[in-house]
């Protein structure tokens, strides 16, 4: 056997990629394992950023708790590692205190659908200004592969040794049925699409939701017997129809099924802000 | 053939050659920009960088055309592409 070829120290600087100066530096690499989503979902996100020409001074990035939570903590934007949960009700407090600053939320299913469901549906009902970028692994991978509300039925995790028995949340439907503004499904394989959606959400007033079906490589793909992350990759190539418009209804994800992806919901509503100025310069001319 | 209506002196398209840069170091093996480069420039080689990942290596470098599919693709801001130069097609 040919003995093991080491790589002589990187004799290239760290400091030439041209994403660098949206990354800190100082905390890379990340602590996402090899072949996990959430990495290319950021790149995407830094892509998309670049592409939608906002002033990045006035824009912030806040995220929850979990392997997706650790994303507000790479990006070198001003940013929030909120409590588990509570990402969205950290943003709208932002939102609402300097109207000024675009925000975005970047947590994972658990996190925003599970213990922070409420926040969630309350924000889209009252159109709240942001731009929730979802990343669906379908598991808590943070805690070790516990059941998440996005499990498909039937698939194994940590807490469903027999296959999970509750029908998962079908994220965009949620979203859409509660009253965001932009709603959008892909999965980390469509890196292209992605990064479009999320320039284009981020210049559209009001509540957006983007959500990134995203390989787990270490949890839920092997708990599945589903492979590396590029065996998921593979999957979502072969499985997934783009279908723009799609009723949201019919956007549910089984185990292993195929995924509709797309760009289902993009209308207008009055957002918080709106709603709340035009209430307030009303009290204000009645008081006189 | 309907040639007349190309505008004189209008230039030929050309392509654009990309120039590759891995930072070995920071990748994990993944392998996402081997599979889906679109003009098969990488290969996984069998070298170790020091956290014990096999990074990429290129076998196919003239092939690339600066897509940036890789660069967009890598979760680990490891691989990027720069344009290097546009050759106009051949006929
Ligand atoms: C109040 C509270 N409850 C529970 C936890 C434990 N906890 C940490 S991360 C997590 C789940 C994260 O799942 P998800 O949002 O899907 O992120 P992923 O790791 O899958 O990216 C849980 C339950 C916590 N940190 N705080
Ligand atoms: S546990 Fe899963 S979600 Fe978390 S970093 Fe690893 S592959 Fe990614
Ligand atoms: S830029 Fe495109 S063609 Fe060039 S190596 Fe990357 S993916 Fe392949
Ligand atoms: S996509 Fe990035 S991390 Fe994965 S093999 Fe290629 S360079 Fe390495
Ligand atoms: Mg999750």
């Amino acid at each position: 056997m040919e003995p093991l070829k080491m790589i002589e120290k990187d004799i290239q600087p760290m400091d030439v990629h041209p994403m660098n100066d949206i990354l800190r530096m100082d905390r890379l690499p990340h602590i996402w394992c090899p072949g996990c989503g959430i990495g290319t979902a950021v790149t995407a996100f830094a892509a998309g950023l670049d592409k939608a020409n906002i002033d990045l001074k006035k824009t912030c990035i806040v995220s929850g708790i979990g392997c997706t939570g650790r994303v507000a903590g790479y990006i070198k934007l001003d940013s929030f590692h909120t409590t588990h949960g509570r990402g969205i009700a950290f943003a709208t407090g932002i939102k609402v205190a300097n109207p000024d600053l675009k925000v975005i939320v970047f947590s994972g299913d658990g996190d925003l659908i599970s213990i922070g469901g409420n926040h969630f549906i309350h924000a889209a009902r009252r159109n709240v200004n942001m731009l929730v970028i979802c990343i669906n692994n379908f598991i808590y991978a943070m805690t070790g592969g516990q059941v998440a509300p996005t499990t498909p039925l039937a698939a194994y995790a940590t807490t469903s040794p027999f296959g999970c028995v509750e029908p998962p949340f079908n994220i965009p439907y949620l979203a859409d049925s509660s009253g965001a503004v932009y709603v959008a499904r892909w999965t980390a394989l469509h890196v292209r699409r992605l990064t479009n959606s999320i320039a284009e959400a981020l210049n559209k007033p009001g509540f957006s939701v983007i959500e990134v079906i995203s390989p787990c490589a270490m949890y839920y793909s092997r708990i599945n017997r589903l492979g590396d992350g590029l065996d998921m990759m593979k999957f979502y190539h072969d499985n997934s129809e783009i279908r723009h418009g799609e009723d949201t209804k019919n956007l549910d994800i089984g185990f292993q099924t195929k995924i509709i992806v797309g760009k289902f919901v993009d209308r207008e509503r009055p957002t918080y802000m709106d709603s709340y100025n035009k209430w307030l310069s009303g009290t204000k001319k009645a008081e006189k | 053939m309907r040639y007349w209506e190309v505008p004189f002196g209008k230039e030929k398209p050309k392509t654009p050659i990309g120039e590759i840069h891995i930072l070995k170091e920071r990748c994990k093996g993944c392998g996402f920009c081997v599979e889906y480069c679109p003009k098969d420039v990488l290969e996984m080689s069998d070298e170790f960088n020091s956290k014990g990942y096999h990074p990429p290596k290129i076998v196919n470098g003239e092939a690339c055309v600066n897509c940036g599919l890789c660069e967009t693709i890598c979760p680990e801001f490891s691989i990027w592409c720069t344009l290097k130069e546009e050759v106009a097609l051949e006929n």
